[in-house]
């Protein structure tokens, strides 16, 4: 094949592009992962399940995707406390976390995808919003609204949370529970109320990354599955609990996978992320932009 | 006077910009008793964690009986006759108390006499008859009991008791002495770490104090708690 | 008696009643839906190995039977290879995958491993999809072992292989729970530290039984191209196989080597019933809620719930 600039080039910023639909989706998995040491696996089945709700509630509302994702995040939160009370009685309070919690979110991301099977069917769902086949072009370089869109959109989300983790009382107390519990204890802060919220957090983040993934391209069941090494690996990559090596790398992850998806075809594209990630976790499972131990 | 078979020179540790350990020399003769000291933060887990491998990487050497143990795995090292005990006794939570001792008896080349030699080691710590319990079933000082006698079963040359007594009471105490007592007369040299000063003076032939990650005093008890440094850096705070 | 001669015996008596109870049934489904069972038990006794005695989870279970079901395959077609020495392929590939995603893996906290073995099914699946020599999306077309004469069928060859399979792979469970071996990763499961420091050798036991763990789940995919006749990738990789390989010991019991045993009969037996009356989805939504119940109300599973009362 022959190089060709302005096909790399628009490799390059399409993929910055998807690396903000990446940031969105990894970044609740930062606070869940990253931040409480729950090993939710189930994330990215929710954010597809986001999707699904945003996809039927926004053709019944006849609203726009990125708006139906912001009005049922509220119900994804109650739905994420749910989750985390169950964790946290079964699992979390006997110290069964490393195997029955981890195989408790595995049945969960199982029951999710079979639930969504079921109830939508194993087709592809879409909602195109109005801007969806919009192309701004600035020079040789394509801006399709259809990427630019939720990648504002993820930006401005993760912004929102960075300030609620870095400005508000209880997200100060969240970083908290990050560092040490026992301290928030003394502070009469009860660190199983912070970790229900944080996760409630998570959870409605996860919802609207698949608002946000629903406008980039069509959902089923499965889609979850190809997500979840990519989530994983940006959290790790990025340093865990932090949400600017979470957008950092995420943004790096969306360049190198539709760069290869450019030049070596789309299918090989899910490879990346796992070779990528088992990369990281052999030479530097610190993460790209994590502290070194 | 017997032989110098462990030393540690020049250890040091960092932890990004933070000095936990700065150029520590201690050496030890087989079967001597030394109480380390120090107060919380002075560097003396960070001591035990880089003499006994849990650091991979930390500055300065480590030599037991003449053998170089930079790069040594935790478990190479208590083949090697290092045995330690936890600050947080750390059994073996779904084994029995006999299973708990026989565990590193199987790793150590005793795989057919390991029930026989593990009911030894539970007899030197009076524990016989707890053998079939499991760890959650025995009481505070039991615990520590099964914690030594797992750590006597690697029949060490050397025996880091990391704050065995801590919220044991004054019986349980002097308990736990005897039996530390016991094990040295049986061979083992002992370096005690306690904040339990009556336990450490009545137990050390010798003393090292750390403050603040540095070695700031070595030697006879008696002289050592009589420096005005000690007193000032360590028990004046107490 | 030596006990281990007993198991062995005993197992190969079962298996014996078993054969002779089909063979009288004289149906070809008796020995489908065998073949299903023994598959899981076999299956779930390899996730117990690494599961169940050191407590790292394997999620990949569906991708290291697919790389059995491959290897198969490939020699197969490579060197004509028929089912027995494709099953030793199997192993040798599927247990170097294990091999190598622990050495990766395993030297940090072990929630890396089993995100990791995550992932790796949706890549070996990439890799497969673009892989034309052995069918790409579409699939493979072969593959019917030359029958072989004692066997009355080939239905009854294919679960007859299966049932070694299974008792070899439940005795060789066995065999490490009573072994060195095996307190070693029960030692290393209860806390990996203190394990360390009484001289386990950590990460070398991790290793012996995540190589363990691939090489038999290989195992239990080989034969799976003969036994459907027809293997593309979603049906290689399906979901059904990883999450049954974990459900299926922990309801019967981790870390017990009956308890995979039981676990994979019980609930292969379910959803080949459930099969028949109602829909596949429907059918693995009960196994996800079984195992989610089973795991928050009875984290020992049946064998401890009943050890438990006793």
């Amino acid at each position: 094949m022959e190089f060709d600039l302005s096909l790399l080039l628009n490799g390059i910023v399409s993929g910055l592009l998807l690396g903000g639909l990446y940031a969105a989706a990894a970044s609740g998995l930062a606070v869940s992962f990253g931040m409480l040491d729950i090993v939710n696996i189930a994330h990215p089945a929710l954010m597809v399940t986001g999707a699904f709700t945003v996809v039927a509630l926004g053709t019944w509302l006849g609203l726009d995707p990125l708006v139906v994702a912001v009005l049922q995040a509220p119900l994804f939160y109650v739905f994420g406390i749910g989750i985390y009370n169950a964790y946290h009685h079964f699992f979390e309070k006997r110290g069964d976390e490393a195997l029955q919690g981890l195989a408790f979110f595995f049945g969960v991301m199982f029951i999710i995808e079979v639930g969504l099977v079921m109830v939508f069917g194993p087709e592809q769902r879409f909602l195109d919003p109005s801007y969806a086949y919009t192309t701004w072009r600035i020079g040789d370089i394509d801006l399709p609204l259809r990427m630019l869109v939720p990648g504002l959109f993820a930006m401005a989300s993760i912004g929102g949370l960075f300030l609620y983790l870095h400005r508000s009382f209880t997200g100060l107390a969240i970083a908290a529970v990050a560092q040490d519990a026992e301290a928030l204890r003394l502070m009469a802060i009860d660190p199983v109320r912070i970790k229900r919220l944080a996760f409630g957090i998570s959870i409605a983040l996860a919802s609207m990354a698949g608002g946000a993934l629903v406008v980039v391209q069509p959902v089923e069941p499965s889609s979850g599955q190809v997500f979840i090494g990519r989530v994983f690996a940006i959290c790790i990559m990025g340093g865990m609990a932090s949400l600017p090596g979470c957008i950092m790398a995420a943004l790096l992850f969306g360049v190198v996978e539709n760069v290869t998806a450019t030049f070596f075809g789309p299918s090989w594209s899910p490879a990346v992320a796992f070779g990528w990630l088992l990369l990281v976790l052999a030479f530097r499972p610190q993460g790209l932009f994590g502290k070194a131990a | 006077m017997s032989e110098v078979f462990f030393r540690a020179a020049g250890l040091g540790k960092r932890f990004g910009g933070f000095v936990a350990l700065a150029e520590v020399d201690i050496e030890l003769r087989a079967g001597e008793r030394l109480g380390l000291i120090g107060p919380n933060g002075s560097g003396k887990s960070t001591f035990v964690n880089c003499i006994s491998g849990d650091f991979g990487e930390h500055d300065g050497q480590v030599t037991l009986g003449g053998v170089a143990l930079g790069g040594l795995k935790p478990h190479r090292r208590a083949r090697l006759g290092m045995a330690r005990t936890f600050q947080l006794p750390q059994p073996f939570n779904s084994l029995n108390v006999l299973e708990n001792v026989r565990v590193p008896l199987l790793f150590a080349g005793h795989a057919a006499e390991a029930t026989d030699r593990a009911m030894a080691c539970l007899e030197q710590v009076e524990m016989a008859d707890k053998a079939r319990k499991l760890p959650k079933e025995l009481t505070q000082v039991e615990q520590r009991r099964l914690e030594l006698a797992r750590a006597i079963a690697l029949q060490p040359r050397l025996l880091i008791a990391d704050e065995a007594m801590a919220g044991l009471s004054n019986t349980e105490v002097d308990q736990i002495i005897a039996l530390l007592f016991k094990l040295n007369e049986a061979g083992a040299a002992v370096i005690m770490i306690e904040h339990i000063m009556r336990a450490v003076t009545a137990f050390s032939e010798r003393l090292v104090v750390f403050v603040a990650g540095r070695k700031i005093a070595d030697g006879p008890p008696r002289d050592v708690l009589a420096l005005a440094e000690v007193e000032g850096a360590y028990l004046g705070k107490q | 008696m030596n006990t281990h001669l007993r198991f062995w015996l005993g197992a190969a008596a079962l298996g014996l009643a078993l054969v002779a109870g089909l063979r009288l049934l004289g149906n070809d489904y008796g020995y489908f839906a065998g073949y299903f069972v023994l598959q899981y038990v076999v299956l779930a006794g390899a996730w117990n190995i690494l599961g169940g005695y050191a407590g790292y989870v394997n999620f990949g279970a569906a991708g290291f039977m697919a790389a059995g079901a491959y290897s198969a395959i490939v020699v197969r077609q490579w060197l004509g290879w028929d089912l027995i020495p494709g099953i030793f392929a199997a192993a040798f590939v599927a247990g170097l995958l294990g091999l190598g995603t622990g050495y990766l893996t395993l030297r940090l906290k072990g929630v890396y491993f089993s995100i990791a073995t995550l992932c790796l099914a949706v890549v070996l699946q990439t890799l497969v999809v673009n892989w034309d020599y052995v069918g790409g999306s579409r699939g493979a077309y072969i593959i019917h072992a030359r029958d072989i004469p004692p066997f009355n069928s080939y239905s009854e060859m294919l679960f007859i292989v299966m049932l070694a399979l299974a008792i070899i792979t439940t005795g060789i469970g066995r065999a490490v729970e009573m072994s060195r071996l095996g307190r070693g990763l029960q030692a290393i499961r209860d806390n990996e530290r203190a394990a360390e420091a009484v001289g386990v050798p950590t990460l070398r036991l991790k290793l012996v039984a995540t190589t363990l763990c691939g090489a038999l789940m290989g195992v239990a995919g080989a034969p799976l191209p003969y036994y459907s006749g027809y293997l593309n990738p979603e049906a290689a990789f399906s979901l059904a196989y990883a999450v049954n390989a974990i459900a299926m010991p922990l309801i019967g019991g981790a870390g017990t080597w009956a308890g995979p045993v039981i676990g994979a009969v019980l609930l292969a037996s379910l959803q080949q019933a459930a099969t028949v009356t109602i829909s596949s989805a429907l059918n693995l939504w009960i196994v996800g809620w079984m195992l989610v119940i089973f795991v928050a109300v009875a984290p020992r599973g049946i064998l401890g719930w009943f050890r438990r009362r006793a």
